[in-house]
């Protein structure tokens, strides 16, 4: 309800401060890595259907993973989980490195490490895909299990993209600064969302 | 002379109110006759919800209405109306009161539901995932099962609901493009329409070959989706002699709208007569159909068998319709 | 609309039409390309809607071929969700206003607002392009294995346009909730928000949770379609319930993503001419956060005789009924707040108050299919059909009907004919009641819906929907030709024809780029008529530029 009184007060206030306040074209703070970040809560429930999905096929199926199904390896995927999880923390010294001193040098190093360990997962990834008993097609598991490893690798290869573009941009003097690094921000909090993403998938595609 | 406001909205809401129930006892033209035991309790429900409807349909069209005629602007009036921003009372009074009414219609529906307890699900399977593919699971059994001509039920699903006096009939069923085909696993009995005795409980055992299909009989009030590789339950009792259509609910094919068949309820003797006649029809049948089912979850088999059956009265319509229908 | 041409009428700059075929970031050159092009898609799915209750004039399938009669109410229902209402509430609607109401320039991110838009227009022409290869024909709601095994090129093809509409929903949803969260002025709380913004706000938070769960059902049916898996496919294992749940719970609060943003529409549009405050603004501004949260969990009511155990049927009937006592707490305070105005009775109004009461019909047999042993009954039936129609057509449309003539002048700088406003009113009123009301009876009577031959019992009341139905789509011919004609030749519209207290109604008509010369300061609540402040509010946005901050300095 319009409180009245409140009504009144804001109009006073209004009334009277009308010249100071109107400030020509004033432009509105950067709102792009809350934008994103609202981004990421959105595909994180894309991910989260389809973990869903999966759980509900892994009820109603008697054996989970279907019987003649090949077990799977944990030995690289588990090698893949420790480089994921640890790029997480060095590409968070680059972010850093910009926000404490302005370091854009060191910034580009780390994201460059990042960029060698996601990759790295990646191979990993085409690796394992290469070497298992089962194809997309086999049974209802192996097309879940391909499906979202697939859904995440492809964020990764997204990830790595980023990255490529962030290091490109920082060929340029002063295009990221102490007080302008939006573009190492955002993609750092990717990265780590991504990584979580993996962190559940293994849990439930491996251990569970 | 002018009326007090309190007595007008008294007489209003008598009004409504006689109005409400008038409609509540009125409605039966609006649906077609019930004839299970669990279609009155159904309709009980609907009158009470439509009595419910038509007073707030009422009360809110009437104020709009109202407000169309007596609130008009004058055409030289330009000022605004008076201020009002709420009236915290009143809306507290409107919030708890459809508040209390859903959480007593939510009771009662819950209550209908489970007296009623036509739809269980609990005993729902998923054939397709225990045996793999349906259709092989129907062959394989076909092939190792013994001929059973006996009369005695023998599917656990039948034993599992045994606690009744009287046994519910098993009737299991089977949606495909575009036609229903009905398996009585008592007695092996195949038909492309459900008969069914009056006053005697049953149990329909619903599956699909294809793609989904929904069992339906308006007369019932009951519907229930025939999913693929499942089987879903409906429980219930005719309770009035007569011819009732089964119509597919689910959207199925170009075909859906035709996907239909008739659902009899016999009285006893007529009931006995229908079953007898399909018997001496299935026996001269014998030596060419190697299966006739016996236990309900093996009545995928007997749907294996249906091209030997379509010399079936019953069923050769139905039957030349569906493939007719497929070949187009 | 003589006080409307009154007292001065400044020159405006008018958008050159070329702005409109441009990438252009301007919020309200996409909010007009939003509306222009979903209404040419509204009158797509009109016809293929008129060819559907042409066959269902007569009880034979005699028309149309089978085949095509499915494909007919797949992309009849489809078209209208996905192109229509969807994009016309929130691209539309949402885009022109939301800026103008809370002070600000633009949205947030202009340039995603555009992409946002230009998915729209390929993906749409991919989509009627669909026909020449046989389109989908499952149905809207696309159930697998059916939709595995009837026109998989055209169902490929649907697949690609719901993921891509759906991305452009996500990208619309994200832009709204930022910049309404964050780009209000700073003299504006959430508690002094117009009531559109708050619907939108509820809305885009659903556009943004609900709508990659659906991406994510399209992708794995895309891949039982495409590259032979089985997610959904019971012939090898998988599980078409499993879909049925993905589906709905984006499918569902679809619903609520066609309804809050028209429910924040009238909440506008009623306190303004009928000249008095919005009753209850709290109420209604908390009851739409609160149906857009119970929206998400309801979902599997419409798979009550798919097999769902008994324990989720009962929590999903409960819960379905509750989104009454919000719903309800809205259509009070709409009678409330017009229960004593002076009510200015022009054809926004008109469509406005009939929003209320067409509404209300919906509302009551939604509460009705929601009771688990009615719905089983009813469900897949035409009383379903009459439902969702009286909520769709007379909620949203009638919702998009009455903001397009208030806000006409606001947009334009024109004002429409009122007298054909009105006749188009009175015909759209009468074809819509005498198409769907007789349908819920169809519906108890045992019609099923989605099928192109019934039951010759059910022939007379069809023809009478069918009647409607054709009143129904004449009464756009009035609607079009005064829109077209008022756009091009209306009289001049002031800035603030309606009197209204919103920021909108105080920059000229149309809003210049970037809207306002000076940040605005919040002079006056949003729906505060009858004080005095109004009348000097309304003063000031009727006097010659830029006379506000002169007006506020005396």
């Amino acid at each position: 309800m319009q409180g009245s009184t409140a009504d009144q007060n804001q109009a006073d206030i209004a009334y009277a401060a009308t010249v100071e306040t109107a400030e020509h074209h004033s432009e509105h703070p950067d709102l792009r890595l809350f934008g994103f970040i609202v981004f990421l809560v959105s595909e994180s429930m894309l991910f989260l259907g389809l973990f869903v999905a999966y759980f509900a096929f892994r009820v109603v199926t008697p054996e989970w993973p279907p019987e003649g199904t090949e077990e799977l390896e944990l030995m690289l995927p588990g090698i893949n989980t420790i480089i994921l999880i640890s790029s997480s923390f060095v590409i968070h010294k680059a972010d850093t490195a910009i926000k404490k001193s302005g370091d854009v040098k060191a910034a580009r190093l780390w994201f460059a490490i990042t960029i060698a360990m996601g990759a790295t997962f990646l191979a990993g990834q085409v690796y394992e895909y290469n070497h298992l008993g089962f194809g997309l097609t086999t049974n209802l598991f192996a097309s879940t299990f391909y499906l979202l490893t697939g859904f995440h690798g492809l964020h990764v290869f997204v990830g790595l993209l980023l990255m490529s573009a962030v290091l490109w941009r920082s060929r340029v003097p002063g295009h990221y600064s102490e007080t302008s690094h939006f573009g190492i921000e955002a993609t750092e909090v990717y990265w780590h969302f991504v990584d979580v993403i993996w962190i559940i998938l293994f849990l439930i595609l491996y251990l569970l | 002379m002018k009326v007090p406001t309190a007595i007008l909205t008294l007489i209003i809401g008598i009004l409504i109110t006689l109005a409400s129930l008038w409609v509540s006892q009125n409605n039966d033209v609006l649906l077609p006759i019930a004839a299970a035991s669990e279609a009155a309790e159904i309709d009980r429900l609907f009158a009470a919800m439509m009595a419910i409807a038509t007073g707030l349909f009422l009360i809110v069209q009437g104020a709009l209405l109202y407000s169309l005629f007596a609130f008009r602007r004058k055409s030289d009036d330009q000022t605004d109306a008076e201020p009002v921003h709420g009236n915290v009372p009143l809306e507290i009074v409107w919030t708890a009161i459809p508040a209390m009414l859903v959480l007593w219609l939510g009771i009662y529906s819950f209550d209908v539901y489970q007296s009623i307890d036509s739809v269980g699900t609990m005993g729902s399977h998923n054939m397709a995932h225990q045996h793999g593919d349906m259709e092989q699971v129907a062959d394989a059994d076909a092939a190792t099962m013994v001929t059973d001509q006996g009369q005695m039920p023998s599917g656990a699903l039948s034993q599992a609901v045994a606690t009744e006096t009287v046994e519910p009939l098993q009737v299991n069923v089977d949606g495909l493009q575009y036609a229903w085909l009905f398996t009585y696993p008592d007695t092996g009995i195949i038909s492309g329409e459900l008969h069914l005795p009056v006053n005697r409980p049953v149990t329909l055992n619903i599956t699909a070959r294809d793609v989904i299909h929904a069992f339906w009989v308006p007369e019932f009030r009951l519907k229930q989706d025939a999913v693929p590789g499942q089987v879903t339950h409906l429980n219930f009792q005719p309770t009035e002699e007569g011819v009732y259509p089964v119509i597919c609910a689910e959207l199925c094919g170009a075909y859906h709208g035709a996907m239909k068949t008739r659902s009899i309820v016999h009285s006893g003797p007529e009931y006995q007569a229908w079953v007898d006649s399909q018997l001496v029809a299935n026996t001269s049948r014998e030596t060419v159909a190697q299966s006739v089912t016996a236990s309900p979850l093996e009545h995928h088999a007997a749907a294996m068998g249906l091209p030997d059956h379509l010399h079936d009265p019953h069923q050769s319509d139905l039957a030349q319709a569906g493939h007719s229908h497929s070949a187009s | 609309m003589t006080e409307a041409q009154a007292p001065h009428l400044e020159e405006v700059e008018v958008t050159p039409w070329r702005e409109y075929f441009s990438f252009s970031t301007d919020h309200k050159v996409i909010g007009i390309q939003y509306l222009v092009t979903s209404f040419v898609f509204y009158l797509i799915g009109g016809l293929l809607a008129e060819l559907v209750r042409t066959e269902l004039a007569t009880p034979a399938s005699d028309f149309v071929p089978r085949e095509t009669y499915n494909e007919l109410f797949t992309m009849h229902a489809t078209i209208m969700i996905f192109l229509w209402i969807i994009p016309t509430l929130t691209g539309g609607f949402g885009n022109f206003l939301v800026p103008l109401m809370i002070g600000a320039r633009d949205m947030a991110f202009p340039k995603l607002n555009a992409i946002a838009f230009w998915i729209i227009p390929p993906t749409s022409i991919l989509l009627l392009c669909s026909f020449f290869v046989g389109p989908a024909a499952a149905g809207w709601t696309s159930y697998p294995p059916l939709s595995l095994m009837t026109n998989k090129a055209g169902e490929a093809i649907w697949i690609l346009g719901v993921i891509l509409l759906g991305t452009s929903s996500i990208m619309a949803g994200l832009n709204f909730l930022v910049t309404i969260l964050k780009m209000r002025i700073p003299s504006m709380t959430l508690n002094d928000m117009p009531l559109f913004c708050w619907a939108m706000l509820a809305t885009s938070a659903l556009q943004l949770v609900a709508t990659p769960v659906l991406s994510g059902a399209m992708v794995l049916l895309g891949f039982d379609l495409l590259v032979g898996t089985n997610f959904f496919n019971p012939a090898g294992g998988g599980d078409p319930i499993v879909y049925q749940h993905m589906f709905w719970f984006y499918s569902h609060p679809a619903v609520y993503i066609m309804i809050l943003p028209a429910f924040g529409l009238i909440s506008e549009i009623l306190p303004v001419h009928a000249r008095k405050p919005i009753f209850g603004y709290q109420a209604i501004a908390y009851s739409s956060i609160a149906i857009s949260f119970l929206g998400l969990i309801v979902w599997a009511h419409h798979m009550f005789t798919s097999g769902t155990p008994d324990w989720l049927r009962m929590f999903f009937m409960i819960a379905t009924m509750v989104i009454a006592v919000p719903t309800g707490i809205k259509v009070f305070s709409w009678v409330a707040t017009v229960w004593g105005g002076k009510l200015n009775l022009c054809s926004a109004m008109l469509f406005g108050m009939a929003f209320v009461s067409m509404f209300v019909v919906g509302g009551l047999s939604g509460v009705m299919v929601a009771s688990v042993p009615f719905d089983i009954h009813v469900h897949d039936t035409y009383f379903v059909v009459a439902h969702l129609h009286y909520v769709l057509f007379g909620g949203s449309v009638f919702g998009i009907y009455a903001g397009l003539y208030h806000w006409f002048p606001k947009m334009t700088g024109r004002m429409l004919n009122e007298f054909w406003g009105k006749v188009h009113f009175a015909m759209t009123f009468v074809g819509f009641n005498i198409c769907f009301l007789p349908m819920h009876v169809l519906g108890l009577q045992g019609m099923n819906r989605r099928i192109a031959e019934y039951d010759p019992k059910f022939a007379a009341l069809n023809v009478v929907c069918t009647i409607g139905s054709y009143i129904l789509a004449t009464s756009t011919i009035p609607f079009v030709v005064n829109a077209v004609w008022s756009w091009l030749a209306g009289p001049r519209a002031n800035s603030n024809p309606w009197k209204g207290l919103t920021l909108e109604w105080t920059v000229p008509s149309p809003p210049p780029v970037e809207n306002f010369e000076e940040d605005p300061v919040l002079a006056i609540g949003p729906y505060d008529y009858g004080t005095p402040k109004a009348l000097d509010f309304v003063a000031a946005t009727l006097a010659p530029a830029p006379a506000l901050a002169a007006d506020s300095l005396e």
